[in-house]
């Protein structure tokens, strides 16, 4: 296990490395730069702040310098967020990310599963239908109608909840946007905790504990291991898609977190910010796979003696 | 054992447009005041408590000010957007200032004289102007902070607004050392300031935020972490607190500064929040007091549910469509004419921007300052028929229009549903003049490096908004000489003749019929073609008290009463 565990983590390094050189080579190709305006600046202003940056330099020198420095943990100065360095903005944002992705994860994760388990044993009834369609709305409506529609209904017409805004992350203002995150993700989860459970109901030996005569509850506590697989490979890349934050939840609610900051980065040229953004979510979906196979392993002997 | 591919999920999301919820919907419309009203039976008690624990000298008045964004930085020198501004207004103070209406008024300054030939200003500082740590505030903190700006190390953006200052863009081009900077301390409370050239427009210059001064000795000792918190010293109205990115900036009331006593609020918190129809929601709510923009495609609903707490002005900005006029044919300045004067321009304003925009028949909008009413096109007063008529007349003498070739142009704009719908009006409008138009679009960054730069267009959207209210600051985008804005390409040396005047006529009145004789040229020649003005756009809070509408959409916190 340990063995796997170090292997793996090992294999991470040039895997991160492509996908920083791509990235770092990608980002620049795009027109303009992260000081062009809509307005012109001044050839000599526009060189100035170049000198300031670094940018002057050629890209191979350029590309070197970000890798040593990020090889020391530093993520550089953001280009276009001048008061902060990379590495400070996600210092700030990250753990507000991390919190709501975090609990719109786990309440997924337990409504998911309760669904799915509930429309598995009562298939084809009233409990699944009900299930279903609430997994194909929760599925089918993107988040930037859901997140204004609770705004209208529980920040406006019941005034049950501040409309938006961190304050500090008090508990009221987390409520929508981590019931708004975890929404599509009960929905898949459901989805497929229902279809993997049918299937394992069906397997032999599910069937002899049948036979034994055993009680509903120790069936699903027998089925559920095999059923988990299937959810397990899924909920890798969503938790780190989850945990990076996300750009409509924490633009509409006013979150503080790094969600916007990639496709934010990406628009405004802020080439520093992007290559820090494409290295946390690489780490994340990296770690998050080896923890997924970890948990594969820790679920199913075969694969553990495979 | 099972190995998954790598997989990296870095998708595009949806960008955060809202459909708008059912608007009739009486239910999730409301008063910001009602909630108030309605929860009021239900928090008395707790009201009550909260009164009896609280003496009144710890009540606290705050505004909840919401932005469109958050500032890129708190180094004056170093911004260059309207929120930036805004919020740097109300933790600093220039030698000049804007009162509640947006004019320009004395800041630091106390008063000032200008030499006759307007190239020497002396300022006397006020003697009550402190930082906020209670030093005074100096006129060598001014030179510092001036040549801060212009030293090509700092990489100003906005550096070219005091190349006015002798020597500017010498030293920002790192031409001259630093010290040959027109701007000399000549006592602790005065300061010299030498021109490069006579610019009546000089002190309102001054008002933008490039010509805020940075306490040196914070510069000094912390670098560019002056902007910290911890670090901030402000000579304005409030001083920075906290700062956290898309989320909050707060900024407490500023005992030190020298209108202390008026200022009627204790502490501020700027909010960003770009998404216009979710800050509408936190508008209705009660959670902010004021917003400086609208989601467009609410403007019906706006008008209706929110009456006079949704507060438009006309605003120094014009939106228009710059003619290439270094292209043939539209180097014939009949072609430009005639395109200009079949336009529609009510209907854009009112259907394709839903009376966000006001119609424009004059390059420079009206009420800005040091000039009179504007010069419209001559033609503005006719019927659309005549005005059609007249038009195609024109291209038949060019040897176009119907009948003759067909005009063949390509109109370029920056992405955005409003520009687009805009550009598609034109072609409609100019097809009766048998043109025929090719919409051409891309991002804004390199639509802008197109339009000057390589200048491969034929037409294209454009739009300006003024830094200080100057006729100047909208003149100038015809000068031959202005390599950078003059898009149209335009040379005309009796306009750059008229420009070259004003700036040396020291009389105003005198100097504003210059400059409208400029603009009459302008408007005839059909460079730009001006399509409509912007207006601001404010959602306030009956809460708020001291607000007042005004052209430059200049709005300081100071001024600002919140009501109980």
């Amino acid at each position: 296990m340990l063995a796997f565990l170090l292997r793996r983590t090992a294999a991470m390094v040039p895997t991160l490395l492509v996908i920083i050189t791509l990235a770092f080579f990608l980002i620049r190709l795009a027109p303009g730069g992260p000081f062009d305006l809509d307005r012109p600046l001044d050839s000599a202003t526009m060189a100035n702040l170049k000198r300031v940056y670094g940018l002057d330099r050629s890209l191979p020198e350029q590309y070197l310098s970000y890798l040593r420095a990020l090889v020391g943990g530093d993520f550089g100065p953001s280009l276009v967020i001048r008061d902060f360095s990379v590495g400070e903005i996600f210092a700030r944002g990250l753990p507000v990310s991390i919190r709501i992705g975090g609990l719109a994860l786990l309440l997924a994760l337990i409504a998911g599963l309760g669904l799915g388990i509930a429309a598995a044993l009562r298939r084809n009834r009233a409990v699944d239908y009900l299930v279903m369609t609430v997994a194909t709305l929760g599925l089918s409506v993107p988040t930037f109608v859901t997140a204004p529609l609770f705004q209208l209904f529980f920040g406006l017409s019941l005034a049950w909840l501040p409309v938006g805004g961190w304050n500090d992350g008090a508990w009221r203002n987390t409520v929508l946007p981590v019931l708004t995150l975890a929404l599509p993700q009960v929905a898949v989860i459901a989805r497929l905790t229902r279809a993997a459970m049918i299937e394992t109901l069906r397997a032999h030996h599910i069937r002899t504990l049948r036979a034994q005569g055993l009680g509903t509850a120790t069936i699903v506590r027998h089925a559920l291991r095999g059923a988990l697989l299937p959810v397990l490979s899924y909920l890798g890349p969503a938790a780190a898609h989850l945990l990076t934050g996300s750009l409509v939840v924490e633009t509409i609610f006013g979150l503080p977190g790094i969600g916007r900051y990639f496709i934010e980065g990406a628009l405004s040229r802020d080439y520093t910010l992007v290559m820090g953004t494409v290295v946390v979510i690489a780490l994340f979906v990296l770690i998050f796979n080896i923890l997924v196979d970890l948990a594969y392993a820790l679920l199913d002997p075969r694969v553990r003696h495979g | 054992m099972t190995l998954f591919p790598v997989e990296i999920r870095l998708k595009l999301r949806h960008s955060p447009a809202i459909t708008p919820f059912d608007r009739k919907r009486d239910s999730a419309v409301r008063d910001p005041n009602m909630s108030q009203h309605r929860h009021l039976a239900f928090r008395l008690p707790a009201l009550v408590l909260a009164a009896l624990l609280s003496s009144a000298a710890f009540a606290e008045t705050v505004f909840h000010r919401g932005a469109d964004g958050d500032p890129a930085s708190l180094d004056p020198h170093a911004t260059s957007t309207v929120t930036e501004s805004d919020i740097l207004l109300d933790l600093l103070e220039g030698l000049v200032t804007y009162d509640a209406k947006g004019n320009v008024v004395p800041g630091v300054a106390e008063r000032w004289t200008v030499s006759p030939d307007g190239l020497t200003y002396v300022f006397t500082l006020r003697d009550n102007a402190r930082w906020s740590n209670g030093e005074p505030v100096k006129a060598s903190d001014f030179v510092y902070s001036f040549r801060r700006l212009l030293n090509p190390a700092t990489g100003a953006k906005y550096a070219a607004m005091l190349y006015t200052l002798k020597n500017g863009e010498k030293v920002n081009k790192g031409q001259a050392p630093v010290d040959q900077l027109g701007a000399r301390a000549t006592g602790e409370r005065t300061l010299e300031l030498n021109l490069e050239y006579a610019a009546p427009y000089f002190i309102a210059q001054l008002a933008h935020q490039t010509g805020l001064p940075v306490y040196p000795p914070a510069v000094e000792k912390h670098g560019k972490d002056f902007t910290r918190p911890e670090n901030w010293v402000s000579n304005g109205a409030f001083v920075l607190q906290s700062f956290q990115p898309n989320d909050k900036l707060v900024a407490v009331r500023n005992e030190a500064f020298r209108d202390a006593p008026n200022t009627k609020i204790d502490r501020l918190i700027y909010y960003p929040l770009e998404d216009r129809s979710a800050a509408l929601r936190r508008f209705q709510a009660g959670e902010i007091h004021y917003y400086n923009d609208v989601p467009a495609d609410q403007m019906k609903f706006i008008r209706e549910t929110l009456k006079d707490s949704f507060r438009s002005a006309p605003y120094l900005g014009t939106y228009y469509f710059t003619v290439n006029t270094t292209r043939a044919p539209l180097t014939d300045a009949r072609i430009r004419q005639a395109l200009s004067m079949v336009l529609d321009r009510e209907f854009l304003a009112e259907q394709i921007w839903g009376g966000t925009m006001i119609p424009a028949y004059s390059f420079i909008p009206p009420g800005i300052g040091n000039y009179g009413a504007p010069a419209e096109m001559a033609d503005k007063d006719l019927s659309p028929i005549e005005r059609e008529d007249k038009a195609k007349a024109l291209l038949k003498a060019a040897g176009y229009g119907p009948g003759g070739k067909p005009l063949s142009i390509e109109v370029r704009y920056n992405t955005s549903e409003n520009h687009k719908n805009t550009s598609v009006a034109l072609a409609d409008m100019w097809k009766p003049l048998n043109v025929q138009v090719r919409l051409v679009n891309s991002d804004i960054k390199s639509h802008y490096a197109i339009l000057r730069e390589s200048r491969d267009y034929d037409i294209a959207r454009a739009g300006w908004i003024a830094d200080y209210s100057d006729p100047q600051n909208f003149l100038f985008l015809g000068q031959s000489d202005n390599k950078g804005l003059n898009y149209a390409g335009y040379s005309n040396p009796e306009f750059d003749e008229l420009m070259r005047k004003a700036a040396t006529t020291q009389d105003l009145k005198a100097r504003a019929d210059v400059l409208k004789e400029a603009e009459t040229i302008l408007v005839r020649d059909v460079p730009y073609i001006p399509l409509m003005f912007y207006i601001s756009k404010n959602l306030v809070s009956p809460k708020l008290g001291g607000f007042e509408d005004n052209v430059l959409n200049r709005h300081l916190s100071r001024f600002i009463a919140i009501r109980p």
